[in-house]
C-alpha cells in the first residue's frame, strides 16, 4: 500500500501580517510561512495507516520557505520519501497548486501508483477552490472531503471513510482506491517529534526535489486580488462595571433597548 | 554541540552516574516528592529500577510526567544524589520518545517554544512590545550597540504575559533608579530553554542555547542578569559548555547587592504583611534564601512572615519540569494542584501578600488563589513590583 501526502505552506498569522506596497499581496519578506494545520492532520492519518497497514508513505510539498523545516519533521516522524517541487514562484492560488500537484504526480518521479492521496481539506489562504477535488479532477480520481478517519480494507482495493456533517452527524462511506480524500482531522492529534529526531533526520534523509514541468504555468488560471486592506475597528466594546445587580440591570436596559427582548 | 552527550548507556562511565549507583534506597526522595504519593514510580523507584536494567518500564509509565523538578529529592538526599540535574532529564528524554502521546498542552508548549521562541505561541516580534509601556527608557541592543555593563535576558512570561510584564515595568524602573547601565536584546531574545531540558527535550534546549550564544557573541556585556530563576539555571549550569563565560545573577540577587543604594529610594510605606515563597530553582537549585528577604525587610512597613515550608523545605508551585503546562493532564488524572496546596499555606499565615521571584509563580499562585476563592484577602506580587511600589516617584 503506498499512501501520498501532499503539504502545503501557508501564512503564519500569529506573527504580524504586513500589506506589501501594491496593496493586493500580503508582503513576502515580512511574511513566515508554516505547515497548513489541516495538512499537518493528513500527514498524521497518513502516519497512522502506515503504521496500521505497513504502507509506504511519501510526502510531496510545493517548494515555500520553511517547508524544507516541514518536510524533515514529516521525515522524523516516519515519512518514507520526502519531496518538493521547485521550479515555481510562491505564492499559488489554489487552483496553481493543484495543478502543480497534480503535474508533478503524473509525470513519473516515481510517485505512481499511489492507493490513497490525503491532503488537507482546506487551508487558510484557499481563495479559489480546494486543492484535494482539484487534484482529484486532475487525475481523474474519486474524492471524498471533510474526512474524520480512514480503514482500508484487506485486499486494498477499497476504504471507508468517516465524513463529518453539521450538528454532530457523521457518514461512513466505501470508497474504491486509488482516491484523494481531503482530510478534516486525524484520527488523533498530530503527533510530537523530538527536535533531536528531526536534527537526525536533516542529516540521514534528503529532500529529493522534483522541477515544476515546464508547461506547469501555461494558462493559470487567475484570481485576481483587487484590493487587500486590515479589518478597521468599528467601535470599541464596553465593559459593563458594578454590582451583579448594576450589570445585569444595565445588561437587560442594552438588550430591551435593542429590541432583543 | 561539540561536548559528548551523556545517555542512560553512558550514565554509569561518569561519576555523577556511578554516584546515582550508590542510592540507600532509603525512600526520602520519594517522601519528599510533591507527587510522590501519585507516581507509579518515585525517585527510589526508578534508581531501583535502573539498577535491574528495567527502566523500560518507567518510560513507558506516566511517572515521569509528574516530576516537576522541584529538586527536592536532590535536597534531601542524603547520599547527594543529583537526581534532577542527571538521572530525571535522562529518563524524561526517553519518556518522550517512548510514551504513546505527550498531553496536548505541553506538546504545544515545546512546538511553541521551538517556532516562535516562547511557549506561549506569542509572536516572536513583539517580544519586546512591552518595553514602551515601560514609562522609563530601555535600550534594546539591535537598535544601539554600544557596550553595556549588563545584559538584561528578560525571558517569555516576563516579555508576554500581561502580569509578568508588570514584573519587567518594576524591573525596568529600579534598574533606571539605581542607574544601572544595561540593555535588552529585545526581538531577538528567545527562550533559554531550561524547561526544555527539564521537560523531555534536550534538542530543543540545544537548538535554543546555540541560537541566544550567537545572539550574545554580537554584543559587549560584563554581565548577564535575568529576570527567570529557569534562566539562570540553564545559564549556570548548561550555557557554558558553549563558552557562556559572563558573570551571571538573578534580578533578585543582584538587586540585594544594591541595598545600600536602594535603600534611600524606599521611601512609600507599604502597610503589607508578606510571606515570601523560595523559587525552587532560585532556592533549592541556587540557595539564594535570603536576598529577597533582605530586599522586603528594606521596605519600610512590610512585615514578613514565614510559611510552615520555607527555604529548603519550601512546597513547588508545580510549574517546573514542564508542569506549567501539563494543570489540564494533572487535573484529569485527579492530581492535587501544588499551586493550591502551597496557596493554602501562604492564607494561612494571615499574610496579605505572597511575594515571588519566579515569573511562572504569578500567575499559577493567583489562579490558584481564585480556585480557593481567596483572591480577596491575598494578593501576589513579584520582589520587583513591591519594590518599585515603594519607590516614591
Amino acid at each position: 500500500m503506498h499512501v501520498l501526502v501532499l503539504l502545503k505552506m501557508v501564512p503564519d498569522v500569529v506573527e504580524d501580517l504586513e500589506i506589501s506596497s501594491s496593496g493586493r499581496a500580503l508582503d513576502l519578506e515580512y511574511l513566515r510561512m508554516i505547515l497548513s494545520e489541516s495538512d499537518d492532520h493528513a500527514l498524521e492519518q497518513g502516519l497512522l495507516l502506515k503504521e496500521r497497514h505497513g504502507a509506504k508513505l511519501t510526502v510531496l510539498a510545493l517548494d515555500a520557505p520553511e517547508v524544507d523545516d516541514a518536510l524533515f519533521t514529516a521525515a522524523a516522524k516516519g515519512a518514507d520519501r520526502v519531496m518538493k517541487v521547485e521550479g515555481m514562484d510562491a505564492p499559488f492560488t489554489t487552483r496553481q497548486a493543484a495543478r502543480l500537484f497534480s503535474q508533478v504526480i503524473a509525470d513519473g518521479h516515481g510517485i505512481l501508483p499511489a492507493d490513497l492521496i490525503l491532503t488537507g481539506v482546506q487551508a487558510i489562504d484557499d481563495l479559489d477552490g480546494l486543492v484535494a477535488p482539484l487534484v482529484a479532477d486532475e487525475l481523474r480520481l474519486p474524492y471524498l472531503g471533510i474526512i474524520t478517519g480512514i480503514s482500508v480494507d484487506a485486499s486494498g482495493r477499497t476504504a471507508r471513510a468517516t465524513k463529518e456533517y453539521p450538528a454532530g452527524v457523521r457518514g461512513e462511506f466505501q470508497i474504491k482506491l486509488p482516491a484523494v480524500l481531503g482530510i478534516q482531522a486525524a484520527e488523533k492529534p498530530p503527533r510530537y517529534v523530538p527536535v533531536a529526531k528531526v536534527r537526525a533526520a536533516m542529516k540521514s534523509m534528503k529532500i529529493e526535489c522534483a522541477e515544476a514541468p515546464p508547461s506547469a504555468g501555461d494558462g493559470w488560471p487567475e484570481v485576481n486580488v483587487l484590493e487587500m486592506k486590515r479589518n478597521e475597528p468599528a467601535g470599541h466594546a464596553e465593559m459593563l462595571e458594578g454590582t451583579p445587580e448594576q450589570v445585569s440591570d444595565r445588561l437587560c436596559g442594552i438588550l430591551a433597548g435593542r429590541g432583543l427582548f | 554541540m561539540s561536548t559528548c552527550p551523556v545517555t542512560l548507556e553512558t550514565l554509569p562511565q561518569i561519576p555523577e552516574g556511578r554516584e546515582i549507583l550508590t542510592c540507600l534506597q532509603c525512600g526520602v526522595c520519594a517522601g519528599t516528592c510533591p507527587y510522590g504519593d501519585v507516581m507509579e514510580y518515585p525517585p527510589r523507584r526508578m534508581i531501583a529500577m535502573m539498577r535491574a536494567g528495567m527502566l523500560e518500564k518507567v518510560f513507558t509509565s506516566d511517572s515521569l510526567l509528574a516530576c516537576v523538578a522541584c529538586y527536592a529529592c536532590m535536597a534531601k538526599c542524603p547520599r547527594g544524589i543529583r537526581l534532577t540535574e542527571i538521572l530525571l532529564p535522562l529518563m524524561k528524554e526517553q519518556a518522550l520518545a517512548h510514551l504513546p502521546e505527550l498531553p496536548g498542552e505541553l506538546q504545544r508548549a515545546l512546538q511553541n517554544t521551538l517556532r516562535y521562541g516562547n511557549p506561549m505561541g506569542e509572536p516572536s516580534r513583539k517580544r519586546a512590545a512591552w518595553v514602551k509601556t515601560a514609562g522609563v527608557p530601555i535600550r534594546i541592543f539591535a537598535e544601539d550597540r554600544k557596550p553595556a555593563d549588563t545584559l538584561w535576558f528578560v525571558e517569555c512570561y516576563t516579555s508576554y504575559y500581561p502580569r509578568g510584564q508588570d514584573n519587567s515595568r518594576a524591573t525596568a524602573r529600579l534598574f533606571h533608579r539605581l542607574g544601572i547601565d544595561y540593555a535588552i536584546l529585545g526581538n531577538e531574545e528567545k527562550c533559554a530553554g531550561e524547561c526544555g531540558r527539564l521537560t523531555w527535550e534536550p534538542g530543543l534546549f540545544e537548538t535554543l542555547m546555540d541560537y541566544n550564544m550567537a545572539v550574545f557573541q554580537k554584543y559587549q556585556f560584563n554581565r548577564v542578569v535575568t529576570s527567570c530563576p529557569h534562566a539562570h539555571n540553564a545559564f549556570k549550569n548548561r550555557y557554558p559548555v558553549l563558552g557562556f563565560n559572563w558573570a551571571l545573577e538573578h534580578v533578585t540577587p543582584f538587586l540585594a547587592r544594591y541595598l545600600d543604594r536602594l535603600k534611600p529610594l524606599l521611601t512609600r510605606k507599604l502597610p503589607y504583611k508578606v510571606t515570601y515563597h523560595d523559587s525552587c530553582c532560585l532556592g533549592r537549585q541556587n540557595e539564594f534564601y535570603e536576598a529577597p528577604r533582605l530586599l522586603l525587610k528594606a521596605i519600610p512597613g512590610v512585615k514578613l512572615v514565614e510559611m510552615v515550608h520555607n527555604r529548603v523545605n519550601a512546597i513547588c508551585c508545580g510549574g517546573g519540569g514542564g508542569g506549567m503546562w501539563l494543570d489540564t493532564y494533572f487535573k484529569a488524572k485527579g492530581y492535587g494542584r501544588l499551586s493550591e496546596r502551597r496557596v493554602k499555606e501562604a492564607v494561612a499565615t494571615g499574610a496579605d501578600v505572597l511575594a515571588v521571584s519566579c515569573p511562572y509563580e504569578v500567575s499559577r499562585f493567583e489562579d490558584a488563589l481564585k480556585v480557593l476563592g481567596c483572591d480577596k484577602r491575598m494578593i501576589v506580587r513579584d520582589v520587583t513590583e513591591l519594590l518599585a511600589e515603594a519607590m516614591e516617584e
